[in-house]
């Protein structure tokens, strides 16, 4: 797709500069001539969206870090001065930690939309791979951010997950004690982090960048699920996808809002309000939200498989529900991409959406408890049903189902799905 | 609130329910009192944050801190004693008088050319006095149990306002079966029931400056509303500029989708 430049410099200056840095050839074929199929709904948007949660983030970031103190004894102290003191300063943090939930809401969807269109299929397998790789990267900065205000939270939150490394047999306890910078959650480890936290931002910047190549040398996916064939299939990308995209921005950004000015600290967790307090543990230790689905299925293996106890299955299948999507392009053996195709295993993937919800509504109680307070039905036996599903979704029904299942007609063309000349 | 409710719930629903710890085991519920500064046009009710300011200065202040609080956050916009007179709050009278009213060492590390620690009258930059010099001491004075620094208290407990409201007014006669240790108080809005805060409020206990009936109810509603503006007293500012930026986005939000209805127009998709 990305064929022939179309760039036309026009005045002397863009002629001079072309010849030396064809800087502006490259937006103009990336961003506003860039041919995209006419079809794409509003699920295409949140690429966009993420690119300005992304920027919000590091602005943001950037600015809280100005007025930001790393240390046990003033870091909790630090984040409420800038709330308090600081111009806008209530503003700035409350936009860079809401924004943090936004910008998982914005990935979770991104990623389902590619889920159900099959966007990792071929020729798009390494965009799909360095999406997941910035959706690891944003799993880690956003912890790492979460551990700065040291609240009761932060520190319990980051004893937790370090404590997971220390499963890991043989180099587990190493990689622990490598992670914190001593032999506990203090102030090395508080150090390190924010430095990471800085830094990742700009690595995640700079896997997008990948993530755009890698998008603009096939185009982008469309819900028909059909390569590009003709011109007629496409429309420039300006001013038809940057009004849509605009437009989507603007309502997302509206809900945004909506959290900053008026619940800025529904999302969070009152014991944050508490400075970190090694002595004291908190009743109930939960990560942020958009960590539950996982935090419920670690907590789902609870038995020991051989070698493997308890709970190093839990780390293995934690990382694993992420890692398996690194080679999701392979298990779906079907031809087919969108699931509008494919009768059947769009109610499985309907169903998997409804786990990957519940994986978190279990990740946040308490396993013993019951499930709407139905009498023996704990949440730990929920979880681990739904841990099943989610695997089995990739090892099992994918692989399956995309031999045994006789996709519908799909129509010829973008262009004859848009035109209605052809059932769709 | 109202719609800080539905969206909660929505999330809650989605099953994001994380923040949302349940309360477990016999604790109460705490009950639903309505603030003045609930929902999103909800503003601090000025002379409730007074009042309650007088009972944190009268009751609470002889055993928990406010480390956070500084006298000229009284004077500041929003807090009880702005006054558009002073726009700086280090020149407010009332709040100048609030604390020249302490006189004590106010920092270590402020010594005179002996090298001695300085006494000396409070100034607006300095923070609320803590009653005691560190946690030791603290507990030491209240039977083992520490008396948590009251800058935060209702953000940092689940329930928020109402949380506090009902553990100040909730306190009862123990149970028959309950297990109370010496200096402690049956309580069941609070986690196990038992608490080593003395019932602070009673009938009387102060006499508020403005002459209201100092009932329980009312003490409690005040130093409640009063430790609300502490934890967020940019509050009012907050969600006058999230009207006006929702009004702004919503009406670019307007303008786009007719461009897009626009640009679209002859357009297949």
């Amino acid at each position: 797709m990305s064929g022939p430049s179309t760039y036309n410099p026009s005045t002397g200056i863009e002629k001079w500069l072309d010849e030396r840095l064809p800087i502006i050839r490259l937006g103009y074929d990336s961003f506003v001539d860039f041919p995209t199929p006419r079809n794409l709904n509003y699920w295409w948007t949140f690429g966009g969206i993420l690119a300005i949660f992304l920027m919000i983030q590091i602005v943001s970031g950037i600015v809280l870090a100005m007025h930001y103190v790393a240390h046990e004894d003033y870091a909790f102290e630090s984040v409420q001065r800038i709330t308090r003191d600081v111009p806008f300063g209530w503003l700035i943090q409350s936009m860079h930690a809401n924004g943090a939930s936004f910008f998982f809401v914005a990935v979770y969807l991104h990623m389902f939309r590619g889920l159900y269109y099959g966007s990792y299929k071929a020729p798009r397998e390494i965009l799909w791979i360095l999406g997941v790789v910035i959706y690891l990267l944003m799993m880690a900065t956003g912890f790492m951010g979460y551990v700065l205000p040291w609240g009761q939270m932060s520190y319990w939150g980051a004893m937790v997950i370090t404590n997971l490394i220390g499963a890991l047999p043989f180099v587990g306890e190493a990689i622990r004690e490598w992670l914190w910078g001593g032999f506990s959650v203090g102030q090395a480890t508080l150090n390190r982090f924010f430095s990471l936290h800085y830094l990742l931002p700009f690595v995640i910047a700079a896997v997008v960048g990948l993530h755009i190549w890698a998008l603009h040398v096939p185009g982008n996916g469309n819900p028909v699920g059909l390569e590009v064939k003709s011109k007629k299939d496409t429309l420039p990308f300006h001013p038809y996808y940057t009004v849509k995209d605009g437009f989507a921005i603007i309502v997302y950004l509206m809900i945004f809002a909506v959290f900053v000015f008026f619940m800025p600290n529904v999302l969070g967790h009152a014991d944050n309000f508490i400075p970190a307090d090694p002595l004291v543990t908190p009743a109930h230790i939960v990560p942020e939200w958009y960590y539950l689905p996982f935090y419920a299925i670690l907590r789902a293996i609870d038995f020991g498989i051989g070698p493997i106890d308890a709970k190093l299955g839990g780390v293995l299948a934690m990382f694993g529900a992420i890692g398996i999507l690194f080679v999701l392009p392979w298990l779906d053996t079907s031809k087919v991409r969108s699931m509008r195709y494919r009768p059947l295993t769009r109610w499985f993937f309907i169903f998997f959406v409804v786990a990957a919800l519940g994986l978190g509504w279990c990740g946040a109680k308490n396993p013993d408890d019951f499930v709407l307070g139905i009498e023996g039905f704990k949440f730990i036996y929920l979880a681990k049903f739904l841990t099943a599903y989610y695997f089995g979704y990739f090892i099992v029904i994918l692989p399956v189902l995309g031999i045994i299942e006789k996709p519908k007609e799909r129509p010829a063309s973008i262009e004859a799905a848009v035109l209605g000349t052809d059932k769709a | 609130m109202k719609m800080t409710r539905i969206f909660a719930a929505a999330i809650a629903a989605l099953g994001f329910a994380g923040s949302a710890a349940a309360l477990e085991g016999d604790q109460h519920a705490p009950h639903e009192h309505h603030w003045h500064h609930d929902g999103p046009f909800g503003t601090y009710d000025t002379s409730a944050v007074q009042r309650g300011y007088q009972i944190y200065q009268e009751v609470c202040a002889s055993c928990h801190s406010m480390d956070l609080m500084r006298f000229r956050n009284l004077g500041q916009q929003g807090g009880p004693f702005a006054s558009d007179m002073f726009p700086n709050p280090n020149d407010n009278p009332i709040v100048m008088q609030i604390a020249a009213s302490y006189t004590r060492v106010w920092d270590q590390d402020e010594v005179n050319d002996d090298g001695d620690p300085v006494e000396r009258a409070g100034l607006p930059s300095d923070t609320f006095p803590a009653p005691f010099a560190n946690q030791q001491m603290a507990r030491a004075s209240n039977g083992g149990a520490y008396p948590p620094d009251l800058s935060l208290i209702v953000k940092a407990r689940t329930g928020g306002e109402n949380y506090i409201y009902s553990l100040l007014t909730g306190y009862e006669d123990a149970p028959e079966d309950s297990h109370l240790a010496a200096g402690q108080y049956y309580n069941p809005y609070f986690a196990g029931g038992a608490i080593a805060m003395a019932p602070p409020l009673a009938e009387g206990i102060i006499e508020y400056a403005d002459g209201t009936e100092a009932t329980v109810e009312q003490m409690a509603e005040d130093v409640t509303t009063f430790l609300s503006w502490a934890g967020d007293p940019h509050m009012e500012k907050r969600k006058q500029l999230g009207v006006m930026v929702l009004i702004y986005l919503l009406i670019f939000a307007i303008l786009v989708y007719l461009a897009y209805r626009q640009v679209w127009a002859n357009v297949k998709h």
